[in-house]
């Protein structure tokens, strides 16, 4: 049944271009409903997911000279990942409601971005898995080229490149691996449970680790990030934000890592201190993360702000994976959850509320219209927003974050004291950029501009996003329940073997 | 030598025969019936008697899948050869169908005729194992390819196009020539098995001379770096249809048969081109080839503005590709190379019959000309989607599969050593560049907005539907590759290689 999300993505992507030219109402009704449909499979499918299970959807010779199958398998992880899809999707065609031109088009390759990510979170076969990869990278350079703001056709086409280029990394890893393991299967589990040679694998795992963590945001090729963010429209940097980001995060863990798990464990020697892959990811992860932090704190532009803060989450992630326990590998999966809501919430507010009314994202420009008065809606989701990005207590990052701190003062107490200050950092970026947005105006000299309210779906987005975040911040056991299993099933086998603390 | 009756002859050379006699009946018919009509109807009628009679040489190719080997390699009839010249006849009706929009020459019943001839000269190409035939049947190739390329006596540069081609195709000619001349004082036969076996290691120089022009002769032809300057002026002058059949079908044929001389004529000194295990041979000097060609084709194709030039440039990187088959040598790659080459030859086809919709209307083939081509001409831009799309090889599309497929089997000849690692690196990292170019095309197609004054783009019915046809067959076979594959694979078994 869960096949049934990106089989309807994608019939819906088509149905779209077949809608007469002029219906745009049409076209966003039927992406909505395209988009809950999703949503509605992809939850139906968590509540009755039993936990541990790894449930086989299709299973199909595709082709059968070169042992290729058509492979679709859902366990904890990817459910929870396909989850977050269905609600990043409907948010998206929510704060997108107003987009007047090519409306048909826009949502075409929206929901064919969608079913796509759907695809690589479900692909049990790494052909597959590939092939969803990629397809992703088209409609998203469309969708931010046609558009997008600001330098868009050099934030889209930066960000394909950086794709693709993470992508072809990937690919010679996983050819290399698939002939190495005598070109039977590209099965998951049959090439994580093929005992590649110790030297294969640590050339292997940083080239697939690398090629996958480009897509999410590992400090120094985090670059697209920003420049993507900020030219693309609001839908699009949600989606970029929310899932396609952690596209880039999932196949570290389920690609690289249960493929080539050795390729974790230590050198023999040291270089500037680092001992091994794993020392080296996590040192950029935390460079990513307070590197992210202060470079958030100096932006002009609102969106950047957004966009750098997204790479600084990204790194706990990135960290999360490194530490290599199962409280750190928990946190990480929910922080890729928490992070996909918060950062869309938070470009929602930013592209939709504020930029689409007042066309400006200067922070210094904003402060003077006294934007808490003039849709105080976007002040308050703002707030909400930040505080769940700061990861105060309620909210889904602190659960996250505290997992992943947690994890990593076992795995590096040095690091773990760096990523403390990298929060600090966090908690100053979000606070300069709320006051200097809404609260600098003077309340008594100044009258609120007349802006457009808050419409209707923007209303709808924006609590759907919070309730979300304060559910798993609420009752994280929810996640848990099923991510924990999820970790130790006899996937992650080589990876427990392997350096597992 | 066993003794052939020439009854037997005609049967095993029926598809031939059938195409010939369809270019002289064509030729007839257009000139004795059909002078004083409209272009137009005399391309229609021209094309659809001529597409008749490549059906009917596929339907005897099928029906008829002898095993035979006739005079020792003069002319071959296997599943493999069978199945290359369906290919080869089914692309020469595609373009056929293209070409009946065409307004660039009054002389219908030439143009078809030498079309006709030239996809004879290729069926005669792949079926052949001796160097005599195989040089006979390249020039009837080629000559016919010449005139076609100046078909368009109307614009200088299809004359120009057509003279450096000519010029360029000539000496690789002498080269072919000089190295087969070579090849049989070395070995005293003409047969490429017999060649094989009269050659061996040590290389001795005139072994080493004979390898080198016999490399350049077919570099020419598969417009491989340094070898290619022809490639771009050809593309972009000739008329659509004749270019298109040059990056299609005869790109088919031609990797074919370089793909058999090499493997069956030089097993013995195929050396290898492994990383750090060079050993001397016509591998290490093909790899090399490639690899320029990848990254010469790619790197010039994102500063044209002509798309036909940027498609010449692109076929130049898709030779390099191509090439990493002939450096693998083994059966395996010869089924990748198949793949690849028919996947790609339909994805051009393709783009050449939009591009010369596109042309046709705007009178010129500018990038800027494709402005805003999404909003004038819908259906055709998604079609063009498909196929830039494949040739960059992004799934599911048949280029990802053709892509992926030859990387496996390059890798695949040595399995635990880094082997030819190296070269697969190298072409995976140029095709990361590649997407650069494509990309700029679709975005003048679908990003751009389109000029003030444009109006709707349309295409004729036939046209329209033959793109949109090839699409599909291009989007099917990305997503079930197998159906081909496993014809090739199924056809090289027997073929013994």
């Amino acid at each position: 049944m869960l096949a049934g999300t990106i089989y309807i993505s994608f019939l819906g992507a088509l149905a779209l271009l077949l809608l007469p030219r002029r219906s745009t109402t049409a076209a966003r009704v039927l992406a909505l409903l395209t988009a809950s449909a999703g949503f509605a499979i992809a939850l139906t499918a968590f509540l009755q997911h039993r936990s541990g299970e790894l449930e086989t959807i299709t299973r199909i010779p595709w082709i059968p000279t070169l042992g290729i199958e058509y492979h679709l398998a859902a366990d904890g992880i990817s459910l929870c990942l396909v989850l977050l899809t269905g609600i990043i999707a409907i948010a998206g065609v929510l704060f997108s409601w107003n987009i007047e031109q090519r409306t048909r088009e826009f949502f075409s390759f929206y929901l064919l971005l969608i079913g796509a990510v759907y695809g690589v979170f479900l692909s049990y076969d790494l052909f597959l898995l590939f092939v969803f990869y990629e397809i992703v990278i088209i409609p998203k350079y469309f969708l931010i080229a046609t558009w997008g703001s600001t330098r868009r056709e050099y934030g889209a086409m930066k960000l394909a490149l950086y794709s693709f280029i993470g992508s072809a990394m990937v690919l010679v890893g996983l050819i290399a691996a698939y002939v190495a393991a005598g070109a039977k299967s590209m099965s998951l589990d049959s090439l994580a449970g093929y005992p590649f040679s110790l030297h294969f694998q640590m050339l292997a795992f940083p080239l697939v680790f690398v090629g996958f963590a480009i897509l999410a945001g590992l400090w120094p090729f985090h670059t697209w990030a920003p420049t993507g963010h900020v030219a693309a429209p609001t839908a699009a940097s949600m989606l970029l934000a929310g899932v396609v980001m952690k596209l880039g995060a999932y196949g570290c863990l389920r690609v690289a890592m249960t493929l080539f798990p050795l390729g974790l464990g230590p050198w023999g020697f040291h270089l500037l201190g680092l001992g091994s892959w794993r020392d080296v990811f996590a040192v950029l992860a935390v460079i990513g993360i307070v590197y992210g932090a202060l470079v958030a704190l100096v932006q002009k532009d609102f969106k950047f702000v957004i966009g750098y803060s997204s790479v600084s989450h990204m790194g706990f992630i990135l960290l999360g994976l490194m530490t290599l326990n199962q409280i750190g590998l928990s946190g990480a999966i929910i922080q890729m959850l928490s992070h996909g809501i918060i950062a869309s919430l938070l470009f929602a507010v930013v592209g939709r509320m504020v930029y689409d009314r007042t066309h400006t994202r200067e922070l210094a420009a904003l402060g003077p219209m006294n934007l808490n008065k003039a849709i105080p809606f976007a002040a308050v989701t703002f707030v909400i927003a930040g505080m769940a990005g700061m990861g105060l207590p309620g909210f889904s990052g602190f659960v996250a974050e505290l997992m992943i701190l947690v994890g990593a003062w076992h795995a590096f107490p040095v690091l773990a004291v760096c990523v403390g200050a990298g929060i600090v950092i966090g908690v100053v970026y979000i606070w300069r950029a709320m006051q200097k947005a809404f609260f600098v105006g003077d309340a008594e000299t100044s009258a609120p501009s007349q802006l457009p309210p808050i419409s209707l779906p923007e209303r709808l987005g924006a609590v759907l996003l919070i309730a979300t975040s304060v559910a798993i911040g609420l009752y994280p056991q929810m996640l848990l329940r099923v991510i924990a299993p999820a970790l130790n099933s006899p996937l992650f086998d080589g990876l427990r073997k392997g350096g597992w603390r | 030598m066993n003794t052939t009756t020439y009854s037997q002859l005609l049967h095993l050379v029926m598809p031939e025969v059938i195409v010939v006699l369809t270019a002289l009946v064509t030729l007839a018919f257009d000139l004795l019936f059909l002078r004083n009509y409209r272009t137009r109807v005399r391309f229609t009628v021209a094309a659809t008697l001529a597409s008749a009679g490549c059906v009917i040489a596929i339907l005897q190719l099928m029906l008829a899948p002898v095993q035979s080997n006739l005079s020792d390699g003069m002319f071959l009839a296997d599943p493999l050869t069978h199945l290359v010249q369906a290919a080869l006849l089914l692309l020469t009706i595609v373009t056929l169908l293209l070409s009946v929009d065409s307004t660039f020459t009054e002389h219908v019943g030439e143009f078809v005729l030498l079309l006709l001839l030239a996809t004879a000269g290729m069926m005669f190409l792949v079926a052949a194992q001796d160097i005599l035939v195989i040089f006979i049947s390249l020039e009837l190739l080629s000559l016919s390819l010449y005139i076609l390329a100046a078909f368009d006596k109307g614009t200088p540069q299809s004359s120009e196009a057509a003279l450096k081609y000519f010029l360029f195709g000539g000496v690789s000619s002498a080269f072919l020539l000089f190295g087969f001349s070579l090849l049989y004082g070395l070995s005293g036969s003409t047969n490429l098995t017999q060649i094989a076996s009269a050659i061996h290691t040590p290389l001795n120089p005139l072994l080493v001379i004979a390898i080198v022009t016999t490399v350049i002769g077919f570099g020419f032809k598969v417009a491989a770096v340094p070898f290619h300057f022809w490639a771009p002026d050809v593309y972009e002058h000739a008329p659509v249809p004749v270019a298109a059949f040059i990056a299609s079908a005869s790109k088919v044929a031609s990797f074919f048969i370089f793909f058999q001389v090499m493997l069956l004529g030089f097993p013995q000194i195929a050396g290898s081109a492994a990383w750090r295990h060079f050993v001397n041979g016509w591998v290490p000097l093909v790899a090399v080839i490639a690899a320029l060609s990848m990254l010469l084709g790619n790197l010039v194709a994102i500063v044209q503005t002509s798309v036909r030039r940027l498609l010449a440039y692109s076929a130049i990187a898709h030779t390099g590709y191509m090439l990493l088959a002939l450096v693998a040598h083994t059966p395996q790659s010869l089924a990748a190379l198949l793949y690849y080459v028919l996947t790609y030859g339909l994805a051009t086809l393709g783009i050449f019959g939009v591009v010369g919709v596109v042309e046709k209307q705007t009178g010129t083939d500018r990038l800027s000309s494709f402005s805003g081509l999404s909003r004038r001409a819908p259906v055709l831009s998604a079609c063009l989607f498909v196929f830039v799309l494949s040739l960059a090889g992004i799934p599911p599309l048949a280029g990802f599969f053709g892509k992926f497929y030859l990387f496996v089997s390059a890798l695949n000849v040595a399995p635990g050593s880094s082997g030819l690692l190296w070269l697969v690196v190298f072409a995976i990292a140029m095709s990361a560049v590649s997407l650069y170019y494509y990309l700029q095309v679709l975005k003048r197609v679908f990003v751009a907005s389109p000029p003030d004054e444009a109006t709707p783009i349309q295409a004729s019915v036939l046209t329209q539907t033959v793109i949109v046809l090839l699409a599909a067959a291009v989007v099917l076979l990305g997503c079930a590759p197998h159906l081909l594959l496993q014809g090739i694979m199924a056809a090289i078994g027997p073929a013994g290689l």
